[in-house]
């Protein structure tokens, strides 16, 4: 293979529209961000000023996002995001499956109903959620002509987790659909010929083959979901709150663009964790690895 | 084995050639006119907050073409101003925002010479604390915040306490309050018999408590929507804007709006012009336009809230001027505050608090 050295020319004139895109449009705010968290409100003739910022003025808000309060909505929205990525990958496995094994006609169909969705904007789709979910939506009257009465299925945990679930599935989807695709099928042959059950041919074979597209799904469904403040602030309830809507109330109402800029990178900090875990496991098991 | 070099060696013509099709591109770039202005406007307003024809009444009389684009809350505003004005040349901005962007330099006074229309306000309005003589804007609507509800499920048909929604569970899981702070904890206050613009620590635990007790029976926390629940059902009592409840009272005659005994705040919004806008002639033209007796009218049958303009009051049908919900009896408004913005020190605790209720 060439060394890019030697034909610097060539390289920069490829590779630069997209360098210059990544440290323009991502890293430089990134980093704009960065300093902004380790600074405060600018305190201008003994107040607070409602547009400057001092900045440098030491950890203040990384240590302010360590209290409880945000720490108890980082756990919960933890705790939400995982929730919904499993029920996500347990509902898209059998639909990648289901895909795979179909007839060839029909797979580029079944693909595209997948990925219809994302032709129309995330906002509407949960704005459909709720006109399906509310008391006197579709939901509900579908079930009230055969006399079962009216269920809370808006505001609450159990439609924040749906929303969740329903934006992001294709997203689980694809690279499922794209790993098992790539299965050897006559490993499961084998298998069965071998005398193992449908059951242990699926936990010893086939799940250990695709784990690389069921961690690329983890986590293009986990992270999206821990940042999420659409979904909660349209469908949650009262106790709806996650980690997004506190990142977003402090650039919005509450004007406190470093507190902001520390709880996010709090939030990125806790995804990097996630990632290396994953990795460390990976390493550590005997599988296929990405 | 040669490595291909690409080089770039281009003849004496081909610069040129390059030079003059750059140069002849930079032509097409837009020019900053110095001269007159165009006849152009930018607005940035509420939605569903000007009369249906007002736009293009203004077209209709000027000549000046209007665009105007919508925000849903004032933080929205002022994020976006705050980053530099992209353009607008006037906006609408409720009285305690006006006082924090006059604070932060983002409002150019007006000229009153261009504003004739002015003589047309009720002199309540002229020399407000949060804006002195009106140096920076005029008054466009005026209201309350109170209770919006569905007589027909409600005890006795009536409600007249803020207890309803922060204080009890008769109706549990069929509330909803707003969904900003400074709104709910404000009315909280008004209800345990402080100020609402409080800024005690002392009373705002207080607030805490009682808001962190009550969750359980609130549905949801409804920004601007909670007219459109209470219209669907979804809840039976709903702290709302009072114009927000008159507009669906007008399509659904079994809902009602009243003030709660304990009182609430009366908020005003305002038309300010934003430094760097660049049509600031046109927005003054605008601004005396809208303060014209009949246009006053029209916006106020549309949007239902109360005006501030004596002129156009005189021209509003009876069920306007008497409606309770858009004007509130005067022994009411005797115990109404006028929200005032207490400094970033004070909007941090509350947030603070704020984040607290939201996740207990």
């Amino acid at each position: 293979m060439d060394n890019w050295k030697d034909n610097k020319n060539v390289f920069w004139t490829l590779a630069g529209p997209g360098t210059f895109w990544l440290v323009m449009f991502f890293v430089v705010p990134l980093a704009f961000l960065f300093i902004m968290s380790f600074g405060g409100k600018a305190i201008i003739n003994g107040e607070m000023s409602i547009t400057e910022y001092d900045y440098f003025t030491g950890f203040g808000n990384y240590l302010r996002s360590l209290d409880p309060l945000y720490l108890g909505i980082m756990w919960k929205t933890i705790w939400v995001s995982a929730i919904a990525t499993v029920l996500c990958l347990v509902t898209a496995y059998p639909i990648a499956f289901g895909i795979c094994f179909a007839p060839e006609r029909w797979k580029p169909i079944l693909l595209m109903l997948v990925v219809l969705p994302f032709w129309i904007n995330l906002l509407i789709r949960t704005y459909a959620l709720i006109a399906v979910f509310r008391t006197q939506g579709y939901v509900n009257l579908a079930l009230g002509t055969v006399g079962l009465g009216p269920y809370e299925m808006l505001y609450n945990n159990f439609a924040v987790i749906f929303g969740l679930v329903y934006v992001y599935m294709p997203f689980m989807v694809l690279p499922l659909y794209a790993t098992i695709e790539r299965l050897d099928k006559s490993f499961l042959e084998a298998s069965l010929d071998l005398g193992a059950s449908q059951y242990t041919t699926f936990l010893k074979v086939t799940v250990p083959l695709t784990m690389p597209g069921i961690v690329t799904g983890v986590i293009l469904v986990f992270i999206p979901c821990l940042g999420s403040f659409l979904t909660p602030d349209l469908l949650g309830g009262a106790n709806a709150v996650m980690i997004g809507n506190v990142i977003e109330r402090q650039f919005k109402a509450a004007n406190d663009w470093p507190f902001g800029a520390a709880i996010s990178f709090m939030l990125m900090f806790a995804t990097f964790a996630a990632l290396m875990l994953r990795a460390f496991i990976a390493s550590r098991s005997r599988g296929v690895d990405v | 084995m040669s490595i291909y070099q690409p080089r770039f060696a281009p003849s004496r013509r081909t610069l040129l050639k390059g030079t003059g099709a750059l140069i002849a591109g930079i032509t097409f770039l837009p020019r900053f006119s110095q001269a007159e202005e165009e006849k152009k406007l930018n607005l940035y307003n509420y939605d569903t907050y000007i009369g249906e024809t007002t736009l293009a009444d203004f077209n209709g009389a000027t000549g000046i073409e209007t665009k105007m684009d919508l925000f849903a809350d004032m933080d929205e505003l002022f994020s976006k101003m705050k980053a530099g004005n992209p353009g607008y040349d006037a906006m609408v901005v409720s009285n305690d925002y006006l006082e924090r962007m006059v604070k932060a330099n983002m409002v150019t006074p007006l000229d009153h010479s261009k504003i004739p229309n002015m003589s047309n306000i009720d002199p309540a309005f002229l020399d407000p604390k949060f804006d002195p003589g009106r140096k920076y804007s005029i008054p466009y609507m005026w209201g309350t915040i109170g209770l919006g509800f569905r007589t027909s499920a409600v005890e006795g048909g009536m409600l007249d306490s803020w207890k309803t929604v922060f204080d009890s569970d008769k109706y549990a899981g069929k509330i909803s309050v707003l969904g900003d702070a400074q709104n709910v904890l404000g009315c909280a206050l008004k209800y345990l018999g402080f100020s609402f613009n409080s800024t005690d620590p002392a009373e705002l635990k207080k607030v805490e408590d009682l808001l962190v007790a009550q969750k359980k029976n609130i549905k949801v926390f409804a920004p601007d929507n909670g007219q459109d629940l209470l219209a669907s059902g979804e809840v039976v009592v709903c702290q709302e804007w009072n114009g927000d409840i008159a507009q669906v009272m007008v399509e659904d005659k079994d809902l009602n709006y009243i003030v709660p005994k304990e009182g609430t705040n009366i908020w005003e919004d305002t038309w300010a012009i934003p430094v760097n806008g660049p049509h600031p002639g046109n927005a003054h033209v605008f601004l005396n336009f809208i303060l014209d007796a009949e246009n006053g009218s029209k916006i106020a049958t549309t949007v239902q809230y109360a005006t501030p303009n004596a002129a156009a009051k005189k021209l509003m049908p009876p069920e306007y001027t008497g409606s309770p919900a858009i004007y509130p009896p005067q022994d009411v408004l005797t115990k109404c505050e006028n929200t005032i913005y207490l400094g970033e020190e004070i909007q941090k605790m509350r947030d603070e608090i704020w984040t607290k209720i939201q996740a207990a």
